[in-house]
């Protein structure tokens, strides 16, 4: 019975359109994050006095430490837009999808 | 007896090396210091409150869902608590605030690597490990493979994770209590093992969940209040704590630079892709993915875990840059009273002090009971890991093919536990004297060079096959381990030759490749019908992991 659901499902339209969108989506995301934070890293190892350069003169806030805390909040930000889009439309496209090929298979 | 103390001095050999990675270990052979009447209270106070946790769950605990998974009836911010409560162990809170006291910002460079795991499992793991999985993540990587040779390897490399971080936290725990609350280290030993046992036996991951909750929220209000009151002294102003800071810190302004600890870029990368990957293979993190009800919850928890382990890396950095003013320029925390010497207690106890300089006695008290209770929750948590790989994947699934009962399994996985228990008391005594840095960094190696590319590549690629998935997974397991045994960690600084084999300290870069290209290499290679079958048979899987459709639900209660 599953394997029948699993066929409807793949055969329906919605299922490639969630598909793609949610992939395209949560890809974009993890790229950002792995390109920032490699980036960082490989500043970190190839550019080391870099971040230890104050953010303006006489600051204290080395620019280090402010684009490590800009990560952390920016990080912990794209969670919950993920979270928000994926526990919204994603889902609510999924559930439609279950209700089709609940409905086929009948 | 004589061949066994043989064995083991060879073992605790091994073990005398230093390759951190969740911080610096709890290191050196601690003074016993006078009890801790605070401290004591305070904790028997929080074994109270967990033990009556306990009663309440064990009559919740009845199915093999009940026992692994809490029913799967956990939600989202109850399980988002618990993952930042397994996450954050007690090397977390004293080992990176000591880093951050002798390094400075390398310590902030750590804390990130360790962080930026988390976005990336949402993104790319989390609801697909929901929907795909039940009780061990072994579940996701046999899902279309042959069941008894891939689950084997899958319980082998949870096992190796498992048992390497159980003894660096049993040590890391003698230690700490001994120097805490003034017990006998062997004491210490015992208390931890068996209430782990207790809370693991009985109450399965209801009570080690609500243990988990209770222990993240002592250590998040704990760590906030020591903060505070610190940044106090400060006006609250981040400028003046460095400002002060470099001024009297050996470092001198390199405190804020990027420094010793990721001196070449090999290593720099290696850690960042061991601590991120290792994080996300971890097994005892992976299972709490199956406790909450769907993948919704199971996004949910992430965002909260991961919010809660961010906003307390920033508070640990504050812990460590006050600790180098108020701690570091106070004559009482030093042996002898020299300034610049040797820390009473050694280099991890700077959170711990620095509670006593701003609270007093009962602030101590308090840091040093969230501390045993943190190293308690974090030992279920992994015990409870360890266990269901032997009962779920090895017992019922390999053994008996499926035919286990469900009360008999839940009976193996609790003499799995006191097995367990018992393995880490013992060993947890014979190591007392060793330096056990270095398993925590063998643990996430492993799970990140072994655990994570099967288990992202059965999730991911069509074409992995058993025969992939079984090269993939060895082929990380014993690089991890050979490299860290021939690098300078183990090769140089416990085997006690010249020069290291392998020259860096971190595994990750190379390891991770190797597994991933024998996956690659050993799937494309299999030509067989089982192959043929198992690559038609991701059609379906794909569909699951998509949708969720046909994932195990929770239990009603």
């Amino acid at each position: 019975m599953s394997s029948e659901m699993y066929e409807h499902m793949r055969s329906n339209p919605k299922f490639q359109k969630l598909v793609a969108r949610r992939g395209r989506f949560a890809w974009t995301l993890a790229f950002i994050v792995l390109a920032m934070f490699y980036g960082f890293v490989l500043v970190v190892a190839f550019k080391p006095a870099l971040l230890g350069r104050p953010i303006m003169p006489g600051s204290m806030v080395t620019i280090g430490v402010a684009v490590e805390l800009f990560m952390f909040i920016f990080f912990w930000v794209l969670t919950a837009v993920y979270v928000i889009r994926a526990n919204g439309e994603f889902d609510a496209l999924t559930q439609d999808l279950i209700k089709d090929a609940w409905k086929e298979n009948k | 007896m004589r061949r066994l103390t043989h064995i083991c001095s060879i073992l605790g050999l091994l073990a005398t090396s230093a390759m951190a990675y969740a911080g610096p270990a709890l290191d050196g052979i601690q003074q016993k210091q006078p009890t801790n009447w605070h401290a004591i209270i305070m904790f028997l106070l929080f074994v109270a409150l967990t033990m009556g946790i306990t009663y309440w769950a064990a009559g919740r605990t009845k199915s093999t869902s009940d026992f692994y998974t809490a029913g799967g009836g956990i939600t989202g911010f109850q399980n988002g608590l618990a993952i930042a409560g397994d996450y954050m162990s007690a090397a977390t809170l004293l080992g990176l605030s000591a880093m951050v006291y002798g390094q400075g910002y390398d310590g902030y460079i750590y804390m990130l690597a360790f962080f930026a795991g988390w976005p990336i499992i949402l993104f790319l793991m989390a609801e697909r490990l929901r929907n795909l999985g039940r009780f061990t993540f072994s579940d996701i990587t046999a899902y279309r493979l042959e069941q008894g040779s891939v689950r084997t390897m899958a319980a082998i490399s949870s096992l190796t994770v498992v048992c390497f971080y159980l003894l660096a936290q049993m040590v890391g725990a003698g230690q700490l209590i001994k120097l805490l609350f003034g017990l006998e280290y062997k004491i210490a030993i015992f208390s931890v093992g068996i209430l782990m046992m207790i809370y693991v036996i009985f109450g399965g991951m209801v009570a080690t969940t609500w243990v988990q909750i209770i222990k993240a929220c002592m250590l998040l209000i704990g760590g906030t209040l020591v903060a505070i009151l610190a940044m106090s002294r400060f006006g609250f102003s981040y400028s003046n704590v460095v400002e002060q800071a470099t001024a009297v810190h050996k470092l001198g302004p390199k405190l804020m630079y990027p420094g010793s600890l990721l001196a070449d870029p090999v290593t720099a990368i290696s850690l960042g892709l061991g601590l991120m990957f290792g994080t996300a293979g971890l097994p005892h993190i992976l299972m709490r993915f199956f406790t909450v009800t769907n993948a919704k919850e199971a996004r949910k928890s992430v965002l909260y875990a991961s919010g809660f382990v961010s906003y307390f890396f920033n508070v640990i950095f504050l812990l460590g840059l006050t600790g180098i003013i108020i701690v570091g320029q106070n004559a009482s925390f030093f042996e002898g009273g020299n300034i610049g010497g040797k820390l009473i207690g050694g280099g991890n106890m700077v959170a711990m002090h620095l509670a006593k300089a701003v609270g007093g006695n009962l602030l101590l008290g308090f840091l040093a009971a969230v501390a045993f209770a943190t190293i308690l929750a974090v030992v279920s948590g992994l015990a409870l890991a360890g266990a269901s790989a032997i009962s779920h994947d090895l017992y019922a699934r390999v053994i008996m093919k499926g035919k286990a009962s469900e009360t008999t399994e839940i009976k193996v996985s609790r003499i799995a536990v006191i097995c367990l228990g018992f393995i880490a008391i013992v060993l947890g005594i014979l190591f007392e004297k060793q330096n056990i840095a270095f398993m925590v960094g063998l643990a996430f190696g492993v799970a990140a060079a072994a655990n994570f590319p099967v288990l992202i590549l059965s999730m991911y690629w069509k074409g992995l096959t058993t025969r992939g998935a079984l090269w993939g997974g060895y082929g990380g397991l014993f690089s991890a381990v050979i490299f860290v045994v021939l690098s300078k960690s183990v090769w140089v600084d416990v085997i006690g030759k010249k020069a290291a084999l392998f020259p860096y300290g971190q595994p990750a870069i190379f390891a991770m490749p190797i597994a991933f290209l024998l996956a690659f290499i050993f799937s494309k290679l299999d030509g067989s019908d089982r192959a043929k079958a198992e690559i038609e048979a991701f059609e379906d899987q794909y569909v699951r992991a998509q949708t969720g459709f046909g994932a195990s639900t929770s239990t009603k209660h």
